[in-house]
């Protein structure tokens, strides 16, 4: 007999059950690549799932315009690398109308450029399947969320009235216009996602490492400053601080934290010992009660 | 994130410990997944955030929200009320209830724990079967002051029918009976009563207040009397391993990989037991066998897999296989049948009707099904059988299926994977129930279908014509007898052969048992559709003259015949006509209350929503409507 599997080999063997299910029975799946940490384990499950054939679906990045530079550099590095198909949709619209996380506010901004463009993408392209890389660890209303979870024609999600979800017996029937949402990463926390990646050895964003970088100090964050688009308001002073992120997004959205943490094994040993959590980087999730619930039944991931 | 392991890092930030060895040892701990049930305000929620907070896994900026909830939502004074932690929807924290599972992760040295938090509510009672049917040991709360309550037996009997073989009793609020081992002893005698017949292998009662910590991670200093293990205690230490051991090979084939001409590998999740390179495995549905050539993973090939992996198989032979079968050992087959019994669990508002063709999904496999025969319904609270004609929301039944092809399966008793399916609303795609399958029907196995050497298609060429369904739907007193007739009349007189299936004559014959009851039209629909299908095997041209008021019939209908063999006509004259025309004096009586469940009267009729030929009889004569039809029929080459 082969040694027992560790908890980190069922999580993995779910997370490709999950894949080769919609591949199986969607007639045009997508994945929601974030580029972030989450988005690097989900593109190296999909590798797996269908090794020795690439995935046989496309990767598709809603860019709000504010993301940081790395991230896009990185995203068009795998893109190469992987041999993936990658789709990039901005909300033009919105670009058109100048809307920015400065003079709109970040729940303005997010809905308008994250919401509503992803929308439009998986109305577009006619996706009837999207793969998204969401923990129900992350957050209280995501700990409710199904792995398959249902969208109406409208993106809506009804959280009240949810498909029962029995066994690994997957509900993937779906109505013209209907779709669903797909979380292969359901069941695991931070902490896997980075013992899987030293495991693995997966390729991240560097901005994850901490380093020395410019940030300035703002509504009790640290925000970064990765182009000249960042205005300083009176009394703000950009410095040089070692820090690192725990998640990434929207650049002045997205607080840094100080860290010497420069290699995996610092950082996993850095989150053994975290008081917070990761979502208190992000603003958009502290803007009001229940914002992220809100959020997702207007059609967020 | 776990601050309960950093006992186990080193202070000393120098001698950080090798992290990588570490992270082996976390990922060697085993897994255990449990859910909370139990009926309403038993402190189900609260528990879990009590276990989350004990062990510290809450993060301060958690723990600054949740002070900040509980002023404003918390039901505990001015305490911190432990349940807002897992009730994420804002109508669950408005309304102080749970409405859907919450899953939590905590992990302790020994093991790592998948929580699912469940909902009281009987009308939630899906969402709680959710939760249940991935869990290995269940914690039902019952409160101390309350005692056992329906909603404990309703979930107790649910854990018990997905398989669940462990159950802790917490015999919760226990400080609100001044901790009295009499109330405690009480309950947990009456709970051992009444689980005796539900098969549980361990149940652990624990004397508990979730909401002040007594014997919750640890023994309680107020319940001296109790020396059994705190529910963490017990928690890490309850033995689920064996459960999984010594089962025959089963791999449910998922999707077929075929990314050139000279790999076709078969992808899917190992369901039991394990397989190794060179061995025999056998193609369940048709029995050919053949020997395992590679298995395939990213990270190399393996020399063997076992149960819970996902890899991708590779056979020495060109085997029929696709999505839906499975690959087995050949020394222990499953089932294939198209007949069985099976425990059903049902989740729908609109009741589960026998008869009526529903979509039954198990891991991979997808066919069409009804229900023949509801045996019984099982009683919640005294779990005994009783005679029932349909299944309400909640409810439970064994129950016989019919399936449309044969699927591979085992009893659910043998294998929790194999065995289990799911049932799918043809129209709303809502899932509406859970199956655990006890047994083949020993029908399905004797009767073989038998291919037989005259063709449906000689038997229609030697008619000179190609055979259709035609199927007028309508309310009663539209005019599909008339116009059926005058139809039949017309073909007959060409020359083709025919016959009329009437909705009323059947009824004093093949159908003469069957009533007006919702079950009962179904049941009379099946029939009549599989009849027709007989005579248009034949080679006839069938018209069948039924009101057939539900789509969902109408549409199983349609997937009995041939393509392009079902013709659904509707007949389409409005209500007030119908009840003026009246030929029967059927509405006159039905309006004064003189007979039930009549269509359009007080029992729905559902217009089909694309009929293959729509004609309404108020603008045209019966004559004009006919030549329509035939013309219809003769621009396809029926005749």
């Amino acid at each position: 007999m082969p040694a027992a599997l560790t908890h980190l080999d069922r999580l993995e063997a779910e997370a490709i059950h999950i894949f080769r299910e919609v591949a199986a029975t969607f007639s045009k799946p997508v994945m929601l690549y974030s580029v972030g940490k989450d988005s690097s384990v989900l593109m190296h499950l999909a590798m797996k799932a269908f090794y020795p054939a690439k995935p046989p679906f496309p990767f598709l990045h809603v860019d709000t315009t504010w993301k940081f530079r790395e991230m896009i550099e990185f995203r068009d590095r795998m893109a190469r690398e992987k041999g993936f198909e990658l789709l990039v949709h901005v909300n033009e619209e919105g670009v058109r109308d100048g809307i920015n996380p400065f003079d709109h506010g970040s729940n303005t901004h997010t809905h308008v450029m994250k919401t509503v463009a992803l929308r439009q993408a998986l109305d577009k392209y006619g996706f009837d399947a999207a793969f998204g890389g969401a923990r129900r660890d992350e957050e209280k209303s995501r700990a409710k969320e199904r792995i398959f979870s249902f969208r109406s024609a409208g993106h809506g999600w009804d959280p009240k009235n949810q498909r029962p979800e029995m066994w690994k017996i997957y509900n993937t029937r779906v109505a013209q216009g209907e779709s669903i949402r797909v979380f292969p990463l359901s069941n695991w926390t931070e902490q896997d996602i980075w013992q899987y990646i030293l495991q693995e050895n997966i390729p991240i964003v560097p901005l994850y490492f901490a380093a020395r970088r410019p940030v300035v100090d703002r509504g009790g964050m640290t925000i970064m400053v990765d182009d000249d688009r960042m205005r300083l308001q009176p009394g703000e002073k950009v410095e040089e601080r070692l820090v690192r992120f725990r998640t990434l997004g929207c650049y002045p959205l997205t607080g840094a934290i100080p860290s010497t943490a420069a290699t995996l094994e610092e950082i996993v040993g850095e989150m053994l010992t975290a008081r917070t959590s990761e979502r208190q980087g992000r603003l958009i999730d502290r803007d009001e009660a229940g914002s992220m619930e809100k959020k997702k039944r207007e059609g967020y991931f | 994130m776990l601050t309960a392991n950093t006992a186990l890092l080193r202070e000393d930030d120098d001698a950080l410990v090798d992290i990588r060895d570490y992270v082996a040892g976390q990922e060697n701990k085993g897994l255990l997944r449990f859910l909370t049930c139990g009926s309403v305000d038993d402190g189900k929620s609260t528990l879990i955030g009590r276990l989350l907070f004990d062990t510290k896994l809450i993060f301060e900026d958690q723990l600054a929200a949740l002070e900040n909830d509980s002023r404003k939502h918390g039901t505990a004074g001015d305490e911190i009320d432990f349940a807002l932690l897992v009730d994420g929807l804002e109508a669950e924290r408005e309304q102080g209830i749970t409405i859907d599972v919450a899953y939590r992760f905590f992990s302790t040295p020994r093991r790592k724990f998948i929580v699912a938090d469940t909902p009281g509510h009987e009308q939630y009672t899906r969402n709680m079967a959710t939760g249940a049917s991935t869990a290995d040991v269940a914690i039902v709360l019952v409160d101390a002051r309350q005692g056992i309550l329906p909603q404990t037996r309703r979930h107790s009997m649910i854990a018990s029918l997905l398989g669940i073989r462990h159950i802790v009793l917490a015999v919760n609020k226990i400080d609100l009976v001044s901790f009295d081992e009499a109330v405690f002893e009480r309950i947990a005698a009456e709970y051992r009563a009444f689980a005796e017949e539900l098969g549980f292998t361990t149940i652990q009662p624990i004397p508990m207040s979730a909401r002040y910590g007594d014997n919750v991670i640890r023994s309680s200093g107020k319940t001296p009397w109790y020396d059994g293990p705190s529910l963490l205690e017990h928690l890490e230490t309850v033995d689920i391993e064996a459960e999984a051991e010594g089962k025959p090979f089963r791999f449910p084939v998922q999707y077929v990989s075929r990314p050139n001409l000279d790999f076709r590998g078969f992808s899917g999740t190992v369901a039991a037991g394990s397989i190794g390179v060179g061995e025999r495995v056998t193609v369940a549905k048709s029995g050919k066998q053949t020997r395992i050539r590679r298995i395939v993973t990213q990270d190399g090939d393996l020399d063997v897999a076992s149960e819970g992996q996902a890899v991708t198989l590779l056979l020495e032979d060109e085997v029929e296989l696709s999505r839906g079968n499975m690959l087995v050992t050949p020394e222990a087959r499953p089932h294939v049948a198209d007949q069985f019994s099976a425990t059903l669990v049902w989740f729908d508002e609109k009741p589960l009707l026998p008869g009526r063709s529903y979509i039954l999904r198990t891991e991979t496999d997808e066919v069409s099904a009804t229900v023949s025969q509801l045996k019984h319904r099982r009683n919640i609270n005294n779990f005994a059988e009783e005679a029932a004609t349909s299944l309400d929301l909640n409810e439970v039944g064994l129950c016989n299926f019919s399936t449309q092809a044969p699927i591979a399966f085992d009893a659910f008793s043998d294998n929790r994977t194999t065995g289990a399916f799911i049932l799918i609303d043809r129209l709303t795609n809502a899932t509406v129930g859970a199956g655990m399958i006890q047994r083949p029907l020993r029908r399905a196995a004797n009767i073989h279908w038998q291919a037989l050497d005259v063709t449906r298609q000689s038997r229609a060429e030697l008619k000179h014509q190609k055979p259709a369904v035609l199927w007028f739907t309508g309310l009663s007193g539209s005019g599909k007898s008339t116009i059926a007739s005058l139809l039949e009349k017309k073909l007959h007189a060409a020359g083709r052969h025919t016959y009329v299936l009437d909705g009323d004559n059947v009824r004093h014959g093949l159908n003469r048992d069957l009533g007006f009851t919702d079950e009962d039209r179904v049941e009379n629909i099946r029939r009549v559709a599989e009849t027709a299908k007989l005579m248009a095997d034949a080679g006839l041209i069938v018209l069948v003259s039924f009101i057939s008021p539900f789509r969902a019939e109408r549409r199983m209908a349609r997937e009995l015949m041939s393509e392009g063999e079902f013709v659904e006509v509707f007949v389409d004259t409005p209500f007030e006509e119908c009840a003026r025309r009246d030929p029967k004096g059927l509405y006159a009586k039905a309006l004064n209350g003189e007979i039930q469940n009549f269509t359009g009267v007080d029992s729905p009729y559902e217009t089909p929503e694309r009929a293959d030929i729509h004609i309404e009889t108020t603008a045209r004569a019966p004559e004009e409507l006919v030549d329509e039809i035939e013309a219809w029929l003769k621009e396809r080459g029926h005749c």
